[in-house]
Order: structure tokens, then C-alpha cells, then sequence
């Protein structure tokens, strides 16, 4: 177990301030949407009305006449290759000779004002011949069903990122099986609980939409400037697709407005570039929120059939499921989605006999990729409501169910995987309820300033939850960062310069990255240097990485840093703390600034975790994941059970982060994480029919406000994981995993309603 | 796109007759949405923000005029004790910044099924003033809407005011939504009180092509002269009045069958408050 | 059009105004005050608060013209003298930002209420609130950062 002491101030284990804090409260921080260059043209995208349908023609003559228009551009445009995606080939820059999915880009446009921009699209006529979308998963499936992909010249490719698996994916409209069996699956025992369980298609809602300016460079390249979760695979499917080595791609982070996953697939990036390398000009493109909700892909809906047998002392004997994910129209991120909803998919519990099947489906639906807690959220919302099922089979307290068959170190995962680091899953049950109970009232009742109880039909409930999730990328992906750290002199002091290109997408992960090197190196002046594609990449900002990967990184880089400052002392074993060079025995040998004097020690490094393996093709076994993590979620609510409204009263919720780096940004991770799962269980849903999206604002697409989040109570645990680095464990899904179970058990016990989807509307409670 | 900036009355209207196609825009709050994002280019607007006259409000003979440039923030500040029920719907319009520039003249003018601020309208027997430099009209609040988003107002009218009879007793508002703030009516109900004529004024939002009265319910046989507890029957009845007045549908904010159950229960319940109010009133 | 306006106490001047333009557009685009934010432009997350003449308003939902001859202050508006005022100076200690996408709005909107209800109670706070979206933070800090910012008063 490493444990670090910070004897630095702002160091590892402080709450640390973020160093863009300031230009974030005074608005001087420069989004992706802020971006202004002189002469600066806009884009604009023109998109599918229908989900699915052939291309007759396109004309853009009108759109091209009308003055202050530069550009149009369509599929014959593309440079390069014309198609991209993150771990498949198999979605087009601009659509060609079809589209599949509503909202699909087909044109795009470069004039000199937005107005003017929205006008040539407008012009832009279409001749679309309308095919019947396939908008089932099930459907998509059987055989003989319509193709999604059925051009010859459509075969997906591996992609350019991903922890794609090694196997072959599936045919048709299969995008990925992923099998899990260990025991007997044809196990049987003496009490049983099934059930159906369906998640509605969550958005990531981030406020800052996809925006950014591409400025064209005098060698022929382009440099982007973007809000992106990894600006290495922008970068590569970027370069792909003007057909430029990928050196004359350069892409700098703008400031990001939260991501969540949704900025893990390309957006506008290849169409601003393509307008800037066409009309010489720097090009920006801003999205509409309405466009939002089409330009990035969204959370997996999920239709889940569960069954669990147990025996009468509740001792889970077995668990079997099938889970279809809709990936609609094209891959993105679905393989590892399917991998997650699989392998965790009876959660944090010790099942010896096990057969699951999870599937990812093309569809004609909006592309569903990443989206915090991928694949894991769908999963627990299943086996979370099987437990509480089970338990009331059982005559058995809930909690006291899920900790008998709580999951321990030395466990095995249904992938035989050997769970080795700490798993305080049943602690973590114990701790949220033995918590004193939320109090008594509330500020507001169901329904809030809108008069609609003085407590009539007023019911409270509490309901229990835990997740579990995978931290960083699985099944044998080669996952790295990458890091350069600078040591010199300025002023007489020694200062840090930190380089590298992960995403600060709002996490705090520049705050981290701060810590990590002051502790290392005993400096108190740390600089981020903004995040470019000029060092080695980092990987993504997502499947709560960056603080492990390019933590390490910065660690590792501090490292080898600090062995030169050693050398350079002539000191073995030394150390570094508060500017000054110590010896072995703690003694000051030199001053920092003396030893590094006007000679910058500079070194770039790429970290790994420890390898993981491929997940069989057929029974799904394989040490898949590197790092496992908990969090429990207890939740009070009031239901008005008369008229379905629901509030939040309180949440509890314990989780263990190995080691907090920054406590307060853990804190802020929880709660935040916490609030978009409280959002699936009652009010977010993109609600598609027949193909077409029903609800593209913020006035339909509600994410919680600050009157529905309920005060929370978070206990952070710091059970040190015995390989990362600092024994820190990643911390932004977990939170967003099991509170949605949480919330719908506790409507359930205020109910008694079965409840088998998120989100729970109004009439599902009364109806 | 033309903008005008008429800063009388008599000039604005003056505007909109030789612009019918010009759009008036005042608060911002339904215009802005659509210009933003592309669903409509008027050919011009007309900023209403600027009229004094349109922000007065105060007593008129028998009512309370209150100005259609009246923002909703003014609404809950300084009028909830003589426009109770609206004041309550104004409250759970939108955020404190679309209340600070939403007007009731807006709310009106957009003709939205799920205006908030229409049900106590016509719950408390409201009338619409409308003027053109042809003269100025009145119209029920309960005949002003035509359909969805469609009202009797003519290409060169303004609605320029609202006359709301003072209030004779307690008014009660309540709005279903699924989210606890910020959010458009899935169903709203209003009701008012008026023990002088011994009526029951209702106004149903957001369940039917234009807000809606329960009038079955206008004449429900309330223990006026005891002023007893009411009857569990009677406030049943009046619940199953109200829904079925509705006239709902099936939408992304809810289903037809939720609304119509939902109106019975926000019926039972703000008769019933209501009711209270008027026995506290009483004793 | 032409809009004359005074922002932050300057005077200011856009010339070529298309008159379907927001005032967030205008200040963003044309008066290089990009501290409004543009998250849903439909007045249904508060990231674009300023104040219109002394009042918080959606600044999306202000037409161009609108602004004529008004008084607006945006979040770049609120530091006086060189330091930060007491409201982003809370948002920034208590952990309140995030992202950063709403919080000039809610800086706003914040000062806006401690302006009026110097001390104000949870269920003030959260109301007064309501029309400013977070997706990162579940709002928690930002509920500190009022009573750290009220505390201080």
C-alpha cells in the first residue's frame, strides 16, 4: 500500500483550488464557444429529418447563391476517408448515399453570420427517398430483418481508439455479444424472482454545446480548437478524414462545459476543419441546444430480463440475463458498453453460477455511445430492483440481503477475474444505513412552489443501492497517458511546468495534475500547461481514468525528474520537499533552485496500468478490468402518491476512492454524479418514436434543478488500491451508478408500484 | 427583419396596423425561443417594452386592470391579494428571470394550451382588452382562445390589458410538472370561489387544444349559507366535473389518462383549500 | 441596426445588428463579453444572466433592440477594484465551480439575491435558484458558496 503523506502545501490530499477557478467566476475563461478569430467565418450543419432514407440528390446552388455564403460542402467534399468512428469505421463525415438517423449531417456551410449561415442551409434542397426505419432492437435482431448497414461499400472497420475486442463483431445488426457464463448456467434454486426491466435514453446534458474553430494553417493543415474527452483520437479520425498526416492536425483544448461522455465521439470537428482548409478562413461552429441533442450520441436505452435463484437463507445460487442495448444508427462506444453491461452484470455480489448475454444493436434510432457509468448504470437499475425483489421474497432486509452476498476481496467476478484490491461492499451498505434518518419533513413537498399538496397523499420511502464499475479501459487495450513535467528557475524559485493532453472537462483533473507534481517535486508553483496535441496522448477523459492514468503520468514523469535533481545533487536516495533537496536522512543537502540553476530538467513519460486480458469469446472469462469501484446510495423520498410526484428528500451515500486527492473535488464528483442519476430515476428521457426525437430542448429534456437535488450526506472511504497510483481509486461513475436503484426502491417502498423503468413518470405511479 | 421600438400606445398600435405581419415581442420569453432557434423569421418585430402605458396597472370600476406588459415578478410582488389565484400561477411560471420578464400579455399572445397564467383567467372570469386604431374590444378570457396557439386577436390588435373582477372569495392554483421547478404544465387547474353570485369558477390548462372551464362544475351545490365542511361526495363530484371537462392528450410531458386523473385530484384539492379559506373568512 | 447600450458602465456601441439577434449574442459576439454563457438559448438554464436595468433576465431572451439605451451588467461587470467580488470569491473556495458553464450566470443570479435577502434561508436560496442549471456539481457547493458569500456580508 503507498501512502503519501503531503507535507506541500496544495499538494496530494488537499483540497486544493483549481487553478482556472478564477477566470471560470469572473467569465474570462475561454470555452470552445467563446472563441473568436479576426475574419472568422460561421458554420452550419444541415441534418436528416428522417431516420432512415436514401439520398437521391442533393442541390446546393440556391444555398451557394446567396450572398455571404463561402462554402457548402457535402459528402463529395470529404478529403479523406469518409467515414470514422471510435472503435468501428462505420459513420460518414457527411452522409453519402443514405441516412440513418434523424438528425444525421448531410451539408454543411460556411458564411458570415449565423443568420446567414441558417438561411443557405434552409436553401439546401434534399431529395430523400423515405425507407420505414427499423427502430426495435428486438426486431433488429430476427432474422430477415432490415439492414441499418446494407451498402456493400459500408463494412465496418476497427477504429481508431477504444478498448475494442480483439474477436470479430457481430453480423447484421448485432454490434457486439458478449457471452459471461461461469458455473452451472442451467443452475436451480428454490426461491426465484424475475423480472423486465427497461432504462430510457439518457442525455448527457452538458451546458457547453459542441462548439469550436478550426483556423486553416499556412501548411496546408488546420489547427482545431475544441472541447473534446480525448484530443489524440480527434486528432487521428480528424486527420483520417482530410487526408492529412496527422501532424498537420493540431488540436488544442478550448474550454470544455462538462462532457460526460458526449464529447467522446467526433462532432463538428472534421466540418469546421473542412470549411476553414476550403474557404482559407477560420471557421466557427456553435451548436443550438435543439442541435445538441443531435450531434452527440446519448446513454444506451436497455431492455433487461433478469432472474435470480436464491436459497431460502438468501445465498444467491445463480443469475441469469439477457440485456439488448439500442446502439442505434452507428457503433461509437457500443463494444464496450456491452462488454461493462455484461461483465458487471450481477454487480458487487459473489454468484457462482452465472449465464448472461449482453447485446449491442444497430438501429435507426439516435447512436447511443458513452455516457458516465456506460453499460454499468443500465446493469445495476436491473439487478439492483432483482435484489430488492428478491429480499421481499424472502421476508429479508434488503441491505442484509445484498450483504451476505456482498462481494469481498479475493472474490471472483463472473469473469473469473480475482477481485484483489479492497471491495467494502458490504461496509459501504452498512455505513449509508446506519446513518441517522433523513429528518423529519422537508423543505418543499412533491411538486414544489407549484401548490399541488399541503400533504395530502404524502408518502415517504427508503430505498437502498450499490453499484459497481470498472475503472479505466478493459480487455486488453494497450491504456496509457502521457506526460511531460518541466523543473526550472524563475525568479530565483523552482517552479513546475506540467504538460500533457488530457481534458479537463470540469472534473479538476488540472487541479490534480497541480497536486501530483508539487508533492513530487516540493514545489509550490505548478503550471498546466493547456492541453494540446503537441505531447503524447493521454487517453480519454472518461471511464473515470484521468486522475489514475495521467495522475500516474505526472507522477511517473515528477519521478524521473527528481532522479535528475538527485543525480544532479550527487544524493542516492534523496527527496524532495519545500524547494530543497534532502538526503536520505531528511537532511537539507541544496537548495532545488540551486541544484536545477539555469539547466531546466525536463522528461516526458507514458504510464500504463498492469495489462488486462480479452474477455473470452464464448463464456466471456478473462481478467478484463484493472480496477473495480463501490459506491452505496441510500435515498429518502416523499412520493405524493396521488398524483406521482416525487421529491428527493435526502440522499446518503458512502463510496470508496482509495485515496481523495482533492477531498473536495471527490465531494463535488459525488454529489454531481449523484444528481444525473437522480435525473434518470424521475425526469431525464429522450423520448423516441418511431425514429424521431420528440423532445430536443431543455423545456422537454428536464435535468434536475437546484429545487429537486435533496442535501446529501457523502462518506468517502480511502481503502488504498495496491496498484494505482497513491492507491487512489477513479471516482466519477460509481455515484451515478447506484443512485438511480436507490431512488426508484425508495418510490417503491412508498408505493408498493413494481416500477421496472427509469425514468418513473407520474402515471407509472398512479397508474 | 425590421424593428420597431413604438413608445406610446398610440404609436404602437399605429406600427402594427401598417405591419400586421410584424411580430409583437415584449418579455421575450416565447419570441426569443423561436428566433433562436430558427422555427420563425417575422418579418418584424415590434418591442412592446417600451409603452408605459401597457406596464399600469391598478382598481378600474369593479376590476383590477392589470397592463399586458405587467411582468409576472410584479404580479407575485403586488398583487397576489387582489389576483390570488393568478399570483399563484405566477409563481411556478418559468425561473425568477422568465418571471422577471414574462408578461401576462405574452402568455396571452402566444396562446400556448399550457400558458400558466390562463386557467386563473378563467377561473376568475377574466377580460381580455384588446386595441387596433380601429378601437379597442373585450373579449372573455374564456372565448379569447381559438386553438392551439391560435386566439381571436386580429393581425392589427394588441392585447393591451386584462379586467379581472376583484376577487368576491378564495382562489386556488395548482400545476402538475415533472420536475419540481422550471417546468411547463403537464396539467394546471384554477379555481375561484364567488360566494356573492354562490359560483364555482374553474380553469383546466394544459389538457385540451385551449385552456378549458368546467362549467358542469359552476353551479356545484356548495354549503354556502353554512359554510359546513364539504361533503366528500361533493368534492368527489366536482373532481370527476373537472376531468372530464379536460379534453387531453398524449404528449412528451404526459399521457391523456394522467391528465385526466390528475385534474381530479388537483380539483378535490384546491376546492378544498379554497373552501377552508372561505369558512376561516366566515367564522 | 445600431444599439447603443452601457455595459458594465461603459458605453457601448454594435453596429450591423441584425435585429433577430439576442443581446447574449451581442454581447458575446460583437462586444467581446463572453462571460453570458449560450447553453440552451431558450431561457431554460439561467447561464446567460445579467442584469437589464438593475433586474437578472435570460439575456438570450432579450431581443438586440431591446437593450437600446439600457443599462446591462454582465459577470465580468461584478469584480470591483481589481479584486473578486465576495460571491465568486465563495463560488471559487467552496468548490462550487466546476465545469464553469453556469457559474457566471449563477454568480448573477447569487449576487441578485444576497442583494435583496442579504441572509437568506435553504428554501430561499434553492427557489431563488431555480432558473440556473448545473449538470456538474448536484448543486451542493453551490448552496455553500451562497451561505460562505452570506456569511460574509
Amino acid at each position: 500500500m503507498t501512502t503519501t503523506v503531503s507535507t506541500t502545501r496544495g499538494g496530494v490530499g488537499d483540497s486544493a483550488l483549481r487553478p482556472d477557478g478564477t477566470l471560470k467566476v469572473t467569465g474570462e475563461f475561454a470555452f470552445s464557444s467563446d472563441l473568436y478569430a479576426d475574419d472568422m467565418l460561421w458554420g452550419a450543419t444541415l441534418r436528416s429529418p428522417h431516420p432512415r432514407a436514401l439520398i437521391r440528390s442533393v442541390d446546393i446552388g440556391a444555398a451557394l447563391a446567396l450572398p455571404g455564403v463561402y462554402a457548402v460542402l457535402t459528402a463529395d467534399d470529404v478529403p479523406g476517408e469518409r467515414r470514422y468512428g471510435l472503435e468501428v469505421v462505420d459513420q460518414p463525415v457527411l452522409a453519402g448515399r443514405s441516412v440513418r438517423y434523424q438528425g444525421e449531417p448531410v451539408a454543411i456551410v460556411a458564411a458570415d453570420h449565423p443568420e446567414t449561415a441558417r438561411r443557405a442551409v434552409a436553401r439546401i434542397t434534399v431529395d430523400y427517398e423515405v425507407l420505414a426505419p427499423v427502430t426495435d432492437p428486438e426486431a433488429a435482431l430476427a432474422p430477415g430483418a432490415p439492414q441499418v448497414h446494407e451498402d456493400a461499400d459500408d463494412d465496418p472497420r476497427a477504429g481508431h481508439s477504444e478498448p475494442g475486442p480483439d474477436q470479430p463483431l457481430g453480423t447484421g445488426n448485432l454490434t457486439r455479444h458478449v457471452p459471461v457464463r461461469r458455473g452451472d448456467p442451467a443452475a436451480t434454486a428454490p426461491v426465484v424472482v424475475a423480472g423486465r426491466y427497461e432504462i430510457g435514453m439518457q442525455d448527457q446534458a452538458f451546458l457547453g454545446v459542441e462548439s469550436g474553430l478550426a483556423v486553416p494553417a499556412e501548411d496546408g493543415g488546420v489547427d482545431l480548437y475544441i472541447a473534446t474527452q480525448w484530443l489524440h483520437v480527434d486528432q487521428k479520425q480528424v486527420a483520417a478524414c482530410l487526408g492529412l498526416p496527422a501532424d498537420k492536425v493540431r488540436l488544442t483544448l478550448a474550454g470544455v462545459g462538462g462532457a460526460f461522455g458526449a464529447r467522446e465521439d467526433l462532432s463538428m470537428q472534421v466540418h469546421a476543419s473542412m470549411l476553414a482548409l476550403r474557404t482559407g478562413r477560420p471557421v466557427k461552429m456553435v451548436y443550438s441546444r435543439e442541435e445538441s441533442f443531435f450531434g452527440h450520441v446519448h446513454r444506451h436505452p436497455a431492455v433487461l430480463h433478469y432472474e435470480h435463484g436464491a436459497d431460502t437463507d438468501g445465498t444467491l445460487v445463480y443469475v441469469r440475463a439477457r440485456i439488448v442495448l439500442d446502439g442505434g444508427a452507428y457503433t461509437s462506444s457500443t463494444p464496450a458498453v456491452v462488454a461493462n453491461a455484461a461483465t458487471l452484470g450481477v454487480g458487487p455480489y459473489t454468484v457462482p453460477n452465472v449465464a448472461i448475454d449482453a447485446y449491442g444493436v444497430y438501429t435507426n434510432n439516435p447512436p447511443c455511445g458513452a455516457m458516465r457509468g456506460f453499460g454499468a448504470v443500465q446493469a445495476c437499475f436491473a439487478y439492483e430492483s432483482q435484489m430488492d425483489a428478491l429480499a421481499a421474497a424472502l421476508g429479508m432486509d434488503p441491505v442484509e440481503l445484498r450483504a451476505r452476498n456482498a462481494l469481498t476481496t479475493g472474490g471472483l467476478m463472473p469473469t473469473g477475474q480475482l477481485v484483489e484490491g479492497p471491495a467494502p461492499v458490504a461496509e459501504l451498505l452498512r455505513r449509508v444505513r446506519d446513518l441517522p434518518p433523513a429528518p423529519a419533513g422537508a423543505d418543499f413537498l412533491p411538486g414544489g412552489v407549484a401548490n399541488t399538496t399541503r400533504g395530502e397523499g404524502v408518502v415517504r420511502g427508503v430505498g437502498y443501492a450499490i453499484g459497481i464499475k470498472n475503472v479505466c479501459f478493459s480487455e486488453g487495450f494497450d491504456d496509457y497517458s502521457t506526460a511531460r513535467v518541466r523543473l526550472e528557475v524563475i525568479n530565483g524559485r523552482a517552479v513546475a511546468l506540467v504538460h500533457t493532453a488530457a481534458a479537463e472537462v470540469g472534473q479538476g483533473l488540472v487541479t490534480v495534475q497541480q497536486q501530483i507534481a508539487r508533492t513530487e517535486l516540493g514545489v509550490d508553483q505548478v503550471t498546466v500547461a493547456t492541453a494540446d496535441t503537441r505531447v503524447g496522448s493521454a487517453g480519454s477523459s472518461s471511464a473515470s481514468r484521468q486522475t489514475y492514468m495521467t495522475g500516474g503520468a505526472v507522477r511517473a514523469a515528477c519521478r524521473l525528474v527528481a532522479d535528475r535533481v538527485y543525480a544532479r545533487a550527487g544524493v542516492p536516495e534523496g527527496r524532495l520537499r519545500d524547494g530543497a533537496v534532502l538526503d536520505a536522512s531528511g537532511a537539507v543537502v541544496a537548495s532545488l533552485a540551486d541544484v536545477v540553476g539555469d539547466d531546466p530538467i525536463e522528461q516526458t513519460t507514458e504510464y500504463r496500468h498492469r495489462p488486462t486480458s480479452p474477455l473470452d469469446p464464448e463464456t466471456g472469462q478473462g481478467d478484463a478490468h484493472v480496477q473495480y469501484a463501490f459506491a452505496a446510495h441510500r435515498a429518502t423520498v416523499d412520493v405524493d402518491v396521488e398524483l406521482g410526484l416525487v421529491k428527493v428528500v435526502e440522499i446518503a451515500t458512502a463510496q470508496d476512492v482509495g485515496k481523495a486527492v482533492n477531498p473536495q473535488a471527490v465531494v463535488g464528483q459525488i454529489q454531481g454524479g449523484t444528481a444525473q442519476g437522480i435525473g434518470l430515476a424521475l425526469m431525464e428521457e429522450i423520448q423516441v418514436v418511431d425514429g424521431l426525437v420528440r423532445n430536443p430542448s431543455f423545456t422537454d429534456y428536464l435535468i434536475p434543478t437546484i429545487l429537486d437535488m435533496p442535501p446529501t450526506r457523502v462518506d468517502v472511504l480511502e481503502l488504498a488500491d495496491p496498484h494505482s497510483p497513491y492507491g487512489l481509486r477513479g471516482v466519477g461513475e460509481p455515484p451515478t451508478i447506484s443512485s438511480t436503484p436507490a431512488v426508484v426502491a425508495a418510490i417503491r417502498a412508498a408505493t408498493g408500484r413494481p416500477l421496472p423503468r427509469v425514468p418513473v413518470r407520474p402515471e407509472h405511479i398512479v397508474g | 427583419m425590421d424593428f420597431h421600438a413604438p413608445g406610446t400606445l398610440a404609436d404602437a398600435l399605429a406600427v402594427k396596423a401598417a405591419h400586421p405581419d410584424a411580430l409583437p415581442i415584449a418579455g421575450g420569453t416565447d419570441v426569443m425561443v423561436d428566433l433562436n432557434f430558427d422555427r420563425r423569421r417575422p418579418p418584424a418585430l415590434i418591442d412592446l417594452t417600451r409603452v408605459g402605458e401597457l406596464r399600469a396597472f391598478g382598481a378600474d370600476g369593479a376590476h383590477l386592470r392589470i397592463g399586458a406588459g405587467v411582468p409576472y415578478r410584479q404580479i407575485i410582488d403586488q398583487l397576489a391579494a387582489r389576483a390570488p389565484g393568478l399570483a399563484l400561477a405566477a409563481r411556478t411560471i418559468g425561473s425568477p428571470q422568465i418571471r422577471n420578464r414574462g408578461t401576462l400579455g405574452g402568455n396571452l399572445g402566444s396562446a400556448s394550451p399550457a400558458g400558466d397564467a390562463h386557467p386563473p383567467l378563467l377561473a376568475a372570469g377574466a377580460v381580455v382588452e384588446l386595441a387596433s386604431v380601429r378601437g379597442t374590444r373585450t373579449v372573455p378570457a374564456a372565448e379569447f382562445f381559438t386553438g392551439p396557439k391560435r386566439s381571436v386577436l386580429a393581425a392589427d390588435e394588441l392585447v393591451t390589458a386584462v379586467l379581472l373582477p376583484v376577487a368576491p372569495g378564495p382562489q386556488q392554483f395548482a400545476k402538475v410538472g415533472t420536475r419540481t421547478a422550471m417546468v411547463i404544465a403537464v396539467c394546471s387547474f384554477a379555481v375561484a370561489l364567488d360566494p356573492v353570485a354562490r359560483t364555482v369558477g374553474t380553469g383546466i390548462g394544459s389538457a385540451g387544444p385551449t385552456p378549458l372551464r368546467a362549467t358542469a362544475a359552476h353551479d356545484l351545490p356548495l354549503p354556502w349559507d353554512t359554510a359546513g365542511p364539504l361533503d366528500d361526495d361533493l368534492v368527489r363530484r366536482f373532481g370527476e366535473l373537472v376531468a372530464a371537462a379536460a379534453r387531453p392528450i398524449d404528449d412528451v410531458r404526459g399521457t391523456a389518462a394522467y391528465r385526466r386523473h390528475a385534474l381530479g385530484v388537483l380539483a378535490r384539492r384546491t376546492l378544498t383549500w379554497a373552501w377552508d379559506d372561505y369558512r376561516k373568512g366566515r367564522a | 441596426m445600431r444599439v447603443t447600450c452601457t455595459v458594465n458602465g461603459e458605453p457601448r456601441e454594435a453596429d450591423d445588428v441584425w435585429p433577430g439577434e439576442s443581446l447574449l449574442y451581442v454581447l458575446r459576439e460583437r462586444l467581446g463579453l463572453p462571460g453570458a454563457k449560450n447553453a440552451c438559448e431558450q431561457g431554460e438554464c439561467g447561464s446567460c444572466t445579467v442584469y437589464l436595468d438593475g433586474t437578472p433576465v435570460c439575456a438570450c431572451l432579450v431581443a438586440a433592440g431591446q437593450a437600446q439605451d439600457a443599462a446591462i451588467v454582465t459577470v465580468e461587470g461584478l469584480p470591483a477594484a481589481g479584486a473578486l467580488d465576495p460571491v465568486q470569491q465563495a463560488f471559487l473556495e467552496t468548490g462550487a465551480v466546476q465545469c464553469g458553464f453556469c457559474t457566471p450566470g449563477l454568480i448573477v443570479a447569487v449576487h441578485d439575491l444576497l442583494a435583496r435577502v442579504p441572509h437568506p434561508a435553504d428554501p430561499e436560496i434553492r427557489e431563488a435558484l431555480a432558473g440556473n442549471l448545473c449538470r456538474c456539481t448536484g448543486y451542493e457547493k453551490i448552496i455553500d458558496a451562497v451561505r460562505l458569500a452570506a456569511s460574509r456580508a
